[in-house]
């Protein structure tokens, strides 16, 4: 599974649009309909085994994006796969049954920003407590928000 | 709900049991909801975030002159290599040369970096599965003595000991001063000694044996799957290392083994790690050998604030830490301050294995187990 | 003759941040004024002794006692944030050992006298800081350690650090640094015990003398 191999299949993927630059990764931009079926696809067949990160980026009013990183550690190929949910839209579908660290990954991207993923089994927020108002991540939400009593 | 496989005896009754942010094992604030059986875990709800510090959004507001600084707070046990993932992010997506002595220098302090981090997890394991005033203190004792002896090469190396300054965009801010080689050499040379003490005292304890041979086995899919990284990776059967398969900041110019066990239990992670001590050890004496002349940074020093701006772009900069792929995925708009900074932090993905593997473990493995995942928790809530 | 101490030549400093100020000022926990929990008939009965003609060599004979006693074994409790965890396990081991100061770390906080906090207190954290505060047994001092501890330190912008450890528990050591190595950190344990030497005989700290006027 060489990296052209692997853009070349990655391409006949539905939805999928495998961006032209030729160095690593390879960079594919998905439509958030078919992102479980990526996510599946470079699991099987380009054997993208290792999920590295899941994280999630805040256009402003373009709205999120969010970025997976997985590798094939055999054949150090590394594919980076993106889906912009598209402005004010705040769900996409969760890859947890396909790459199981994805779990508290995308536990975290909801409560930095507010995704809700369809299909995730445990959806709370990770990190700030449970009754947390706001997702601090989004360019809205100021770092230093005050939060009585505390500060 | 938490994760809880059911292992139902009818009748049974189970114990909801805290193991709360603050407690002995030393590792940092981590919750863990255990529910037992006996002293059987059959479910683990794993809370965290009681030191999450706005990493990420704090980042967001402070040029990339400010932030290294921050950035070794992140895994502070390591903060060299903590620090590396974001000047490296940084210089990846501004294409800026690093000259070879910089290079070379921070292959030096990472590795320095993975002994010191080295010596504090076994120390702190064994008094975790020995207990404080039980035993266990006695390797706790003898690591901190030799990881003061690094520490003593950082502080006369950079004025700090834990947390540093060290890297900068295009370089490193500090050369080695008037008979630091010597004493490095020295002070490996009595490390490499004393790693040899620590393993005799702990190669045939039957109590050792007991307590980490079969216990916490992850399995190699399971660990690729998870995406956890460094020694667990590599004790469950995973031939995979940073230094080795991306190497970054010249480390293809240097031999070392990257040891690798099948067994996937704590004594394979041990075993894994007591290995890196030695290459560690062998990459530093290479990097002494071969340190080439010339400018420690492509940029001059630090004197404002606007000093450095990273056109747009995005990058992904991969270190491997003490604990495994410490990552920073910077978003740069042509600023002098980041746009968006994810940091991919070992131990968060690491710690999210727990779950799978502390079911059907008692609660004295929850500990030894906890200690050879070796999470930092400044990584696990940034 | 009086020696008068030098005047610091330091500049009074600038609160650009006047809400911030403020805020500190609303926050800012005070010690409450009962002081400690003790019982009063003790303190009638010393009280007594001590304004019998004479009888206050005996008061302060005990004081000194019990005071020595109370400082040569403070037991801090294990609780380690962040980085300055690890400076704090480092004053506790081998090269800055503590232990000849006969303070021996301890896990439980109900054994223990002296909470050192080391490392950023965030919101999520603060109700479990002060339950540990709550379940230590009078009398009780508590050492903060590091910037995080003092201010909020390099976080202190972040939506979910507490600006300070004193607006969850009262202080009576501030260790400045970020990490604070350990030689700084024994002078403030060293500090603390000199605090600890002027404990009252009745259980009531002395109130505290102003440095810099």
């Amino acid at each position: 599974m060489t990296p052209e191999r692997a853009r070349e299949l990655l391409a006949t993927v539905a939805g999928v649009t495998v961006a032209a630059t030729p160095t690593a990764p390879i960079v594919a931009q998905v439509l958030t309909e078919h992102w479980l079926d990526a996510a599946r696809y470079v699991k099987a067949t380009l054997g993208c085994t290792y999920f590295s990160f899941l994280t999630a980026i805040d256009w402003k009013a373009d709205g999120l994006e969010i970025v997976v990183w997985v590798d094939n550690l055999d054949a150090k190929l590394s594919v980076q796969l993106r889906t912009r949910l598209g402005a004010d839209q705040t769900t996409c579908a969760s890859i947890v049954p396909v790459y199981r660290g994805a779990n508290w990954m995308e536990r975290e991207c909801f409560d930095m920003f507010g995704v809700q993923f369809v299909g995730h089994p445990d959806p709370r927020r990770i990190l700030l407590a449970d009754d947390w108002q706001g997702h601090p991540l989004l360019k809205s939400y100021a770092v230093d928000t005050p939060h009585p009593p505390y500060r | 709900m938490p994760d809880v496989r059911a292992i139902d005896y009818a009748g049974s009754e189970r114990l909801t049991m805290n193991m709360g942010p603050q407690h002995p094992s030393a590792h940092g604030v981590f919750r863990a909801i255990l529910t037992l059986e006996g002293e059987t875990v059959v479910g683990v709800d794993a809370v965290i975030g009681y030191l999450h510090r706005c990493h990420e959004k704090l980042a967001e507001t402070l040029a990339y002159v400010q932030y290294p600084t921050i950035a070794s707070k992140t895994d502070y046990v390591a903060a060299m290599s903590s620090e590396l993932a974001y000047v490296m992010a940084a210089e990846q997506i501004a294409k800026v040369e690093v000259p070879k002595r910089a290079q070379y220098l921070r292959v030096l302090v990472g590795e320095l970096q993975r002994i010191a981090s080295h010596c504090l997890w076994l120390g702190t394991w064994c008094m975790d599965m020995g207990g404080a005033l039980g035993g266990g203190a006695t390797i706790f004792l003898y690591c901190i003595r030799e990881r003061e002896l690094v520490l003593d090469l950082f502080e006369a190396l950079v004025g700090a000991r834990l947390l540093y300054g060290f890297h900068q965009v295009g370089g490193v801010r500090y050369d080695l001063p008037e008979g630091w080689t010597d004493l490095c050499r020295r002070t490996i040379d009595l490390i490499d000694s004393r790693v040899d003490e620590y393993e005799h005292m702990l190669a045939d304890n039957p109590f050792f044996d007991m307590r980490t041979k079969g216990v916490g086995v992850i399995s190699r899919e399971l660990a690729q799957d998870v995406g956890i990284s460094g020694p667990l990776l590599r004790g469950s059967g995973v031939d995979f290392d940073l230094r080795r398969a991306y190497p970054y900041s010249s480390y293809e110019d240097f031999e070392f083994r990257v040891p690798v066990e099948t067994a996937g239990d704590c004594y394979a992670r041990y075993h894994v790690r007591m290995v890196e001590f030695r290459q560690s050890a062998r990459i530093v004496r290479q990097v002494l050998d071969g340190l080439p002349e010339g400018p420690i940074s492509s940029r001059p020093g630090v004197k404002s604030l606007a000093q450095v701006k990273v056109p747009k772009g995005e990058a992904y900069a991969r270190v491997e830490g003490p604990r495994g792929e410490v990552g920073c995925y910077l978003v740069a708009d042509g600023s002098n301050k980041p746009y968006r900074m994810k940091w991919r932090g070992a131990s968060f993905s690491n710690l999210s294995v727990l779950p799978h593997i502390l079911v059907g473990a008692s609660v004295a493995d929850v500990v030894a187990i906890m200690g050879s995942v070796d999470p930092v928790f400044g990584e696990v809530d940034r | 003759m009086e020696i008068k101490p030098p005047v610091p030549q330091v500049p009074v400093p600038i609160w650009k941040n006047f809400k911030d100020l403020q805020e500190w000022e609303e926050h800012h926990q005070s010690r409450p004024e009962t002081g400690d929990k003790h019982s009063s008939l003790f303190e009638q009965v010393t009280e007594g002794i001590h304004n019998f003609p004479g009888g206050f060599a005996l008061t302060t004979v005990a004081d000194g006692f019990f005071n020595w006693a109370r400082k040569s074994s403070v037991w801090p409790v294990s609780f380690g944030l962040a980085c300055c965890a690890i400076e704090m396990m480092a004053t506790f081991a081998s090269r800055f050992d503590v232990e000849r100061l006969g303070m021996v770390p301890w896990a439980s906080p109900r054994h223990s006298d002296l909470m050192i906090v080391s490392g950023t207190v965030t919101i999520k954290m603060a109700p479990m800081l002060e339950r540990i505060y709550d379940q230590m047994p009078d009398p009780k001092w508590v050492v903060s350690m590091g910037s995080c501890a003092n201010s909020g330190g390099p976080f202190r912008h972040g939506y979910h650090v507490v600006k300070g450890v004193d607006r969850v528990v009262p202080v009576d050591v501030y260790v400045p640094g970020c990490p604070p190595p350990p030689e700084s950190l024994l002078n403030g344990l060293l500090l603390l015990q000199d605090q600890i030497s002027h404990f009252r005989h009745t259980g009531k700290r002395a109130a505290p003398t102003p440095k810099v006027d």
